[in-house]
Parts: C-alpha cells; sequence; structure tokens
C-alpha cells in the first residue's frame, strides 16, 4: 500500500488549512459586498451562501422574468391560503380598504403612507408573469401595480439602505436585497388580470418579485421598512421562511 | 497491490455518492408537496397532468429542509462531477477500460447525458437562472416540462444507481469497495475475470506496473509510487 506518507499529510493539511482560510475570506468579502444570504449561519446555510452569493456575483443584477401574452394567460389561478382572519383585516376588507394605508419608513427621507387611492394615481406598470410555488405548481396571470423602487424614491430611500422588508397583515413577512427591491419587475400589484386584488390573492396590495419563487411576494402588504442590516429586524434571518425551514433567498 | 485509482477519482466518487444519496432523499420530500407532472409552461391542481404518481400529496413543510439539502447536494455533485470531467478528459479516466461495452455505454450516458440533463432542468426550474437565459427553459418547452424531464432523468439515474450497487455487491463487494476507497485492488485475488474484456487495467495501459516489486510506476511523473 502505498497512501500515507509524512509528505501527502503535510499537502493535505496544508490544503484543509488553507481551503478553510479560503472560504473565511471569501465569507468576509461576500458579507461586505452583500453577496451574502441573511440566513447563511442556518444549517444549510453553505448550499444558500453558494447560490444567492453565485447569483448575484455572476448574474446580470437585473436580468428580466420572462413576460407572457393575454393568451398566456392560465384559466386556473390557485388560492394558496386564506386570508387573514383578524379583526384588523376583515374591518378593512368590509370598508373595501378605504382606511388602508400602506407605511413606508426607515432609511427613508420621509417616511410616507399611501391610500390605496393614491398607489392607484401613481404611474402603474402590468406584467404578465408565471408565479411558480415551491411545491411545484405554476400558473401564469396578469399583474398590475406599483413599481417598489418608484414608491421607494417617492420616500428618498437613503443609500445606506441594503434591505427592504415587508410586513403584512398576516403573521408572516419576509424582505428583499436592494438589487431585487430596485428590480423593474419588483411590483406592488393591486390588480390580479385586470381586476382588483381578491381577498385571497392579497387583498389591497401585495409584492411580486416575479424572479423569486412565489412564497417572497408577500400578500395583504401593510408596511414597508428600508434598513441597512437585517441583524435586528425579528429573527436577524431576513425573513419568516428560515423558521419554517425555508430559505430567505427564493431564486434558487 | 496495485494503485489504479487517482485520488481525484475517489474523492469525487464519495462526494458524488453521499451528494446522489441526498438529492434522492431530498427530491422525494420535495415531489410530495406535489406528485403530478405536466407538461408545457404552467399546471397546477385542476389542470390536466401528465403523470399522477402514486404517492400522498404531503403538505407538512417537509419541502423546506428538502429543497435546501438539495440544493446543497447539487453544489456537491455539480462542483464534484465538473472536477472529475475537468480532470479526466486529458487523462483518459473515460474508456473505462476494465468494464464491457455496455457498461462503458451506461456509464458514459449517465456522466455526459442524464447528469447534465438533471442538471440543465434542475437549473430550469429557478426563476432567477432562468431570468437571464430564458432559453434554458423555453428549450425544453416551458417550466412544468422542466420538471417532468428532471423528474425522469432523476428516475433512471436511480435505476443506474441501483443497477451500480447490486453489480458491486455481486463482483467482489469487498475488493470493489476497497478499489474504491483506497484506490488499490488486488487483481489475481479478489477480482474474478468474468469475461475477456474483463482483465486488469494495469497489465494493458495507461501505468506500468513495476512487476518485481509489485507495485506501480506513477506514469504521470515518472516515478515510482512511493
Amino acid at each position: 500500500m502505498s497512501a500515507i506518507t509524512r509528505r501527502r499529510l503535510v499537502r493535505g493539511a496544508a490544503t484543509l488549512a488553507g481551503g478553510a482560510v479560503g472560504i473565511g475570506a471569501t465569507a468576509s468579502l461576500a458579507r461586505r459586498l452583500g453577496w451574502l444570504a441573511p440566513d447563511a449561519g442556518e444549517w444549510f446555510g453553505l448550499g444558500e451562501a453558494l447560490t444567492y452569493g453565485s447569483h448575484r456575483a455572476l448574474m446580470a443584477m437585473h436580468s428580466m422574468a420572462r413576460e407572457f401574452s393575454r393568451s398566456d394567460i392560465s384559466k386556473v389561478v390557485p388560492v394558496n391560503g386564506p386570508a387573514p382572519e383578524t379583526d384588523d383585516y376583515q374591518r378593512l376588507l368590509a370598508d373595501d380598504f378605504t382606511p388602508w394605508r400602506l407605511t413606508v419608513n426607515g432609511l427613508v427621507s420621509r417616511p410616507s403612507t399611501f391610500s390605496l387611492a393614491d398607489l392607484k394615481r401613481l404611474p402603474s406598470r402590468s406584467q404578465i408573469t408565471e408565479q411558480t410555488c415551491e411545491e411545484g405548481w405554476s400558473f401564469i396571470a396578469e399583474w398590475t401595480g406599483v413599481p417598489l423602487a418608484l414608491l421607494l424614491d417617492l420616500a428618498g430611500i437613503q443609500p445606506g439602505a441594503k434591505w427592504v422588508v415587508f410586513y403584512p397583515f398576516d403573521q408572516w413577512w419576509d424582505s428583499v436585497d436592494i438589487v431585487e427591491a430596485r428590480h423593474p419587475q419588483t411590483l406592488l400589484a393591486y390588480a390580479l388580470n385586470q381586476r382588483d386584488l381578491p381577498a385571497d390573492h392579497g387583498a389591497p396590495l401585495r409584492v411580486r418579485v416575479p424572479r423569486q419563487l412565489g412564497y417572497k411576494s408577500i400578500k395583504y402588504l401593510s408596511r414597508i421598512e428600508a434598513v441597512a442590516s437585517l441583524d435586528h429586524v425579528r429573527n436577524g434571518k431576513g425573513s419568516q421562511s428560515p423558521d419554517e425551514g425555508y430559505s430567505w433567498y427564493a431564486g434558487i | 497491490m496495485n494503485q489504479y485509482r487517482p485520488p481525484l477519482v475517489l474523492v469525487t466518487h464519495w462526494l458524488t455518492a453521499v451528494a446522489v444519496f441526498a438529492l434522492m432523499i431530498s427530491g422525494v420530500a420535495i415531489l410530495l408537496a406535489h406528485p403530478r407532472l405536466y407538461w408545457g409552461e404552467t399546471g397546477t391542481l385542476g389542470t390536466p397532468s401528465l403523470i399522477d404518481l402514486p404517492l400522498p400529496m404531503v403538505l407538512t413543510g417537509q419541502t423546506g429542509w428538502g429543497r435546501s439539502l438539495h440544493f446543497l447536494a447539487a453544489w456537491v455533485i455539480v462542483l464534484s462531477g465538473v472536477s472529475y470531467v475537468a480532470a479526466g478528459v486529458p487523462r483518459r479516466y473515460f474508456r473505462w477500460p476494465d468494464y464491457n461495452g455496455l457498461q462503458r455505454r451506461t456509464y458514459a450516458i449517465v456522466v455526459f447525458f442524464l447528469a447534465p440533463l438533471a442538471v440543465w432542468t434542475g437549473l430550469a426550474m429557478s426563476p432567477a437562472v432562468e431570468s437571464v437565459m430564458p432559453s434554458i427553459v423555453t428549450l425544453l418547452g416551458g417550466h412544468q416540462s422542466a420538471r417532468t424531464i428532471h423528474f425522469v432523468a432523476a428516475s433512471l439515474i436511480t435505476l443506474f444507481v441501483a443497477g451500480h450497487i447490486v453489480m458491486i455487491a455481486t463482483s467482489g463487494f469487498t475488493a470493489r469497495m476497497r478499489g474504491m476507497i483506497v484506490g488499490s485492488l488486488d487483481v489475481a485475488r479478489d477480482r474474478p475475470l468474468d469475461s475477456a474484456r474483463d482483465r486488469p487495467l494495469d497489465s494493458a495501459r495507461d501505468r506500468p506496473l513495476d512487476v518485481a516489486r509489485d507495485r506501480p510506476l506513477d506514469s504521470a511523473q515518472g516515478r515510482s509510487a512511493p
């Protein structure tokens, strides 16, 4: 048997040590560049870090999700999870969301609130995109709403803001990085297939992030917050998802 | 003992083995959330399916760890596979000289067709990757087609793995395992020669054997292995 000699042992140990230092240095560089997923410390953090890091490092920041024509729109639009049953939400629903306001705060020069009518007066964007659920099913629908970037600019988002956090009426919450927040297809949608968003689909306003899986597209939006770091936002992992076993980054 | 497998082959083989096992387990966990397969761009409950798998629909959150494990294992198998192929092409690993024709064809199909197809169709299910390269999806006929092809490729790879393990188990398990763990194989004693083609690598091919001292010469470096 030839396998183990001192030279091989030394060389193997040096490779391992070099690899460990290299991984540490890469992680610290990625964190500085904003390429480290906020849940990279979780069980499967290495995979998350590699996927999110490589997407941000290697892929075009403004690549566009495919858009389809009206004839491609799916006849079946699945509902995933019912509308919140809280009194607050049910009251708003009964009042056609007239008293509803969207709050935009955090690292913005002009913390603002918007009514549904305010949002509908802003320049809108319609896009026919596919929404894919992490379970495997998918459908194509037309979404109309305000580009998130436009609203952030109206509120005067500050250069230090690196993440945008979404708080809905239900218990879920999530966030995107500033790249995704500024992406032209990231919408705050108030209409689905040219009609007001139904309650089951997130009325009065939901996020649409077509470059990520469906669970990133938070429904029943109530507040948007721009932050410099996610470390002290609730669980520090950027989303409810990691607590439920799902990854923060849903671009896969 | 004849050193006949380079350490890179041993390392990438076992990384791949662990990753394939993880991919199978996690793949089933993911599939259970929606064991229906479609053709074309979209598909969901209430639309016609291509295949309804006889599996229960389980929505208890197992796709969370399933997907995380699947993507971590995918990174391992892709990096390991790329290293194996990149190192193997110039060094001619892919002649698989001690296998018969059917085995060689099967290995070639798995390494050069099924595995890349699984990676391609896997990437085609990523909305972020798709936004960069829409053709990765459109060439396959749509998102749900990609998912279905991924399932078929994964099933064929599973079949290959099962056959591979059965053949290892029935053709001198201990020697074969030792051959893939330490890279050496006692050809004369442990391994039955079951066909004219199935003859020891060192007697015929690349690696000259220092017969007198019963150890191989490291042909790449032109000196005796230590």
